[in-house]
């Protein structure tokens, strides 16, 4: 956080530098079922960002001694490669990846039943490819979709978002610049239906009422990115039309029976 | 990257196709999958391509930065590869520092970069002793179905050809694009059943014997190879793999441009 | 009351599925008295019960199923069977047709063998045994291994078997059907690839108009060229 309230990243008129409006959300691009080796996986462009999620599972858990006997455990990574950012960034997890890799683990756990499939884990594997502020919440974003596309049984799928303040003012979806010179950052996961928070982090400086009107914002364009969601897995799965069709339950033993 | 069990049957059937001149997605013993080759995928990278060969896919990416020479090339550029076997890509690869798999696969990937000298190195000098563009070839595997090599190696020469040296950010002028001499291109064959097979899937490469790659340049003269596997090759079996590498690397040389 | 769906919607984890009328199935949860989808799936009423079958995910394991393993490592007294489910399932020397000393389980079956087995049991914490001992359950040889998603299973069956009863008659191959996702078949090449596409048809678009006239359209078409 810079905090670099000299440098104008909001005109007169209330537009940003990228042409938003302070609470206006980047451009976003969702698609489901993105690779073929994996049980889920999911893409995601939030404006600069691109983001890859990748799940498998439920399945043996590696390493063993961290199994548990009554519930799957949720084992989320999230790596930046070496080119998403300007500077090259040396492979490998660094300190805030393993953080924020912590941090979607805990969210997804809380919404997959993981009562279902003891001593078994579920993988996420999140890779950014082209990063450009909030790559945490389009992780997640991507995360939670994965998930839905392998069929993980979940209470919901989870969007998130981060609000920030910018010249004074707080604004949705920071872009690179408003992260770098703003004067406050507060990415939040939550369920929109129950209003559940699953992730939040903050840093910089916010009063109260700064923090509820944040917080404001933060809810309805995380109902706007939750219909993202639901839209690109409805599109993988589209039912090309509404059929009857006999439900089919149990094969008979006789299909396998040889004459 | 533990190398799963192939189920008996599955072994089997591969081998009787291939004694009836088949293979399991109806290829021809020298046919290559279908390829798609994308560039400028990411603007944080001076040159990036997202590669596909049937299932398998890579992303990779060409980052440029000015420093110091190695002590014996004072006057050329530097060129360091490295590929990434992420754990989304296959349920067989785990996080983690790079494996033995990981290691051959950057090498190979940069012998055939380094020894065509794709990349004029020479003309990357911006103060001979003293700076020189140094050029990170980042490759990222995100789906795998055999074949690794092939995919690598294109991914990596797609990404240097449509490479921007960023002059301008670094205070050196106006921004140009890579220098590049030719475009090496790789094709890997599997030895099954004494049969010569080109761009193997998974299943292929979990039964073969024995893999050659082999790296041609524009003129069909050899500059990279590599045998792999714990299996063995007959003189005659090189031979094939060299010749089809040979021709089919002319039609995939044309994907580039 | 007629409560059969009568069209195949999709749902996707936290749609609300009823409000209070009915009882929650498979694939579903109650929060606050309402029943929500727990999972990306086609939702269906049977009885007054709200259920969700699932479109993808790995398959769980039930006592009683029918499926193809592979053997994937050998133990003394047992050998371990890859299911393909999250759960690798031991079959034990006493659950084989055969008399097999303590140590010589090599002899029977070895890594990377196929079998057809049945599912003994599963604990509260899933732990899985498979059987062998039931009639026509077997080491497999020869033929080709085809796999699907075990959520199209029932559809690759078809009611009352009329599907894979359709794929037997035209290519005439043996097919051995795993609830696991797992197929098995034997024949001649030529109809192994043809009975093979007609699976992969449905495994890829079981949801799409009319599945069970296409195939057979597509099976017709091919044997049709061949006379």
């Amino acid at each position: 956080m810079g905090g670099n309230s000299d440098m104008k990243l909001i005109d007169e008129n209330g537009i940003r530098i990228d042409g938003r409006k302070i609470d206006e959300l980047r451009p976003m691009k969702i698609e489901a079922g993105v690779l073929k080796s994996a049980d889920g996986s999911a893409y995601v462009e939030i404006g600069k960002n691109k983001v890859l999620a990748a799940v498998y599972g439920p399945r043996e858990c590696h390493p063993r001694h961290m199994q548990n006997p009554a519930k799957a455990i949720v084992q989320c990574k999230y790596n930046m490669i070496s080119f998403s950012v300007s500077d090259r960034k040396r492979p490998g997890p660094d300190r805030r990846s393993v953080e924020i890799s912590k941090l979607i683990s805990e969210a997804m756990e809380y919404v997959v039943f993981t009562e279902n499939y003891p001593r078994t884990s579920i993988d996420v594997y999140i890779e950014v490819l082209q990063a450009n502020a909030g790559t945490r919440c389009a992780g997640l974003v991507a995360a939670a979709v994965a998930l839905a596309d392998a069929g993980i049984p979940m209470k919901d799928i989870v969007p998130a978002v981060a609000v920030g303040k910018v010249n004074d003012q707080v604004v949705l979806d920071l872009n690179k610049e408003e992260d770098n010179y703003g004067q406050a950052d507060l990415p939040i996961a939550m369920i929109p239906r129950t209003g559940e928070v699953l992730l939040m982090q903050m840093d910089g400086h916010l009063t109260q009422e700064e923090f509820d009107k944040a917080l404001e914002m933060g809810v309805k364009a995380c109902q706007e990115i939750y219909e993202l969601q639901k839209d690109a897995l409805r599109r993988r799965y589209a039912i090309v039309n509404n059929e009857v069709e006999e439900e089919v339950k149990e094969p008979s033993e006789d299909v396998n029976e040889e004459a | 990257m533990a190398r799963s069990i192939v189920s008996e049957i599955k072994r089997d059937h591969i081998h009787k196709l291939i004694a009836d001149g088949k293979r399991v997605d109806g290829r021809a013993w020298d046919q290559v999958r279908e390829i798609s080759i994308q560039t400028n995928v990411v603007e944080t990278a001076e040159g990036s391509s997202r590669v596909k060969i049937g299932n398998t896919e890579v992303i990779v990416g060409v980052k440029m930065a000015v420093g110091e020479p190695f002590a014996d090339t004072p006057n050329k550029g530097v060129l360091s590869t490295n590929a990434e076997l992420i754990p989304m890509a296959s349920p067989n690869f785990e996080s983690g520092p790079p494996d033995p798999e990981s290691i051959e696969l950057s090498r190979v990937v940069d012998r055939g970069i380094r020894e065509s000298q794709m990349i004029d190195l020479e003309k990357l000098c911006v103060e001979p002793g003293k700076k020189v563009w140094i050029n990170f070839v980042d490759i990222y595997v995100l789906d795998f179905d055999g074949n690794l090599f092939d995919a690598c190696s294109l991914g990596a020469v797609a990404a240097i050809k449509s490479a921007v040296v960023p002059a301008k950010a670094n205070g050196l002028g106006e921004d140009y694009p890579m220098p590049t001499t030719c475009t090496p291109i790789s094709v890997t064959s599997v030895q099954i059943e004494n049969s010569i097979l080109v761009d193997p899937t998974l299943d292929e490469e979990k039964v073969a014997a024995a893999r050659l790659t082999v790296t041609t340049d524009d003129n069909g003269d050899l500059r990279a190879m590599q045998k792999g596997l714990s299996g063995a090759l007959t003189m005659e079996q090189v031979k094939t793999a060299i010749e089809t590498s040979r021709r089919l690397g002319i039609e995939i040389r044309k994907l580039i441009g | 009351m007629n409560n059969e769906s009568m069209t195949r919607e999709l749902v996707l984890p936290g749609d609300l599925l009823d409000a209070g009328t009915m009882k929650p199935g498979e694939g579903t949860y109650v929060h606050d008295g309402k029943i929500f989808a727990a999972m990306l799936g086609i939702k269906s009423v049977k009885s007054n019960f709200v259920n969700v079958i699932p479109l993808g995910g790995r398959y769980i394991p039930a006592p009683g199923d029918m499926i193809i393993g592979k053997v994937i490592d050998i133990g003394p007294s047992n050998w371990l069977v890859d299911i393909f489910s999250p759960y690798p399932a031991p079959l034990h020397v006493n659950e084989v047709p055969w008399r097999v000393e303590f140590g010589d389980t090599a002899r029977y079956l070895a890594v990377g063998d196929t079998l057809l087995a049945k599912v003994l049991s599963v604990d509260e914490t899933k732990r899985v045994q498979v059987t062998m001992k039931e009639q026509g359950l077997r080491k497999l040889q020869g033929g080709q291994i085809v796999e699907i998603s075990h959520s199209k299973v029932p559809r690759v069956i078809g009611k009352n078997g009329s599907m894979i009863q359709m794929i037997k008659t035209y290519t005439n191959c043996r097919i051995f059907i795993g609830q696991n996702g797992r197929i098995w078949m034997d024949g001649n090449m030529e109809d192994m690839v043809h009975a093979m596409q007609a699976i992969k048809m449905i495994d890829e678009g079981a949801q799409t108009l009319k599945l069970t006239e296409r195939v057979k359209e597509f099976l017709e078409s091919v044997y049709r060229k061949e006379e």
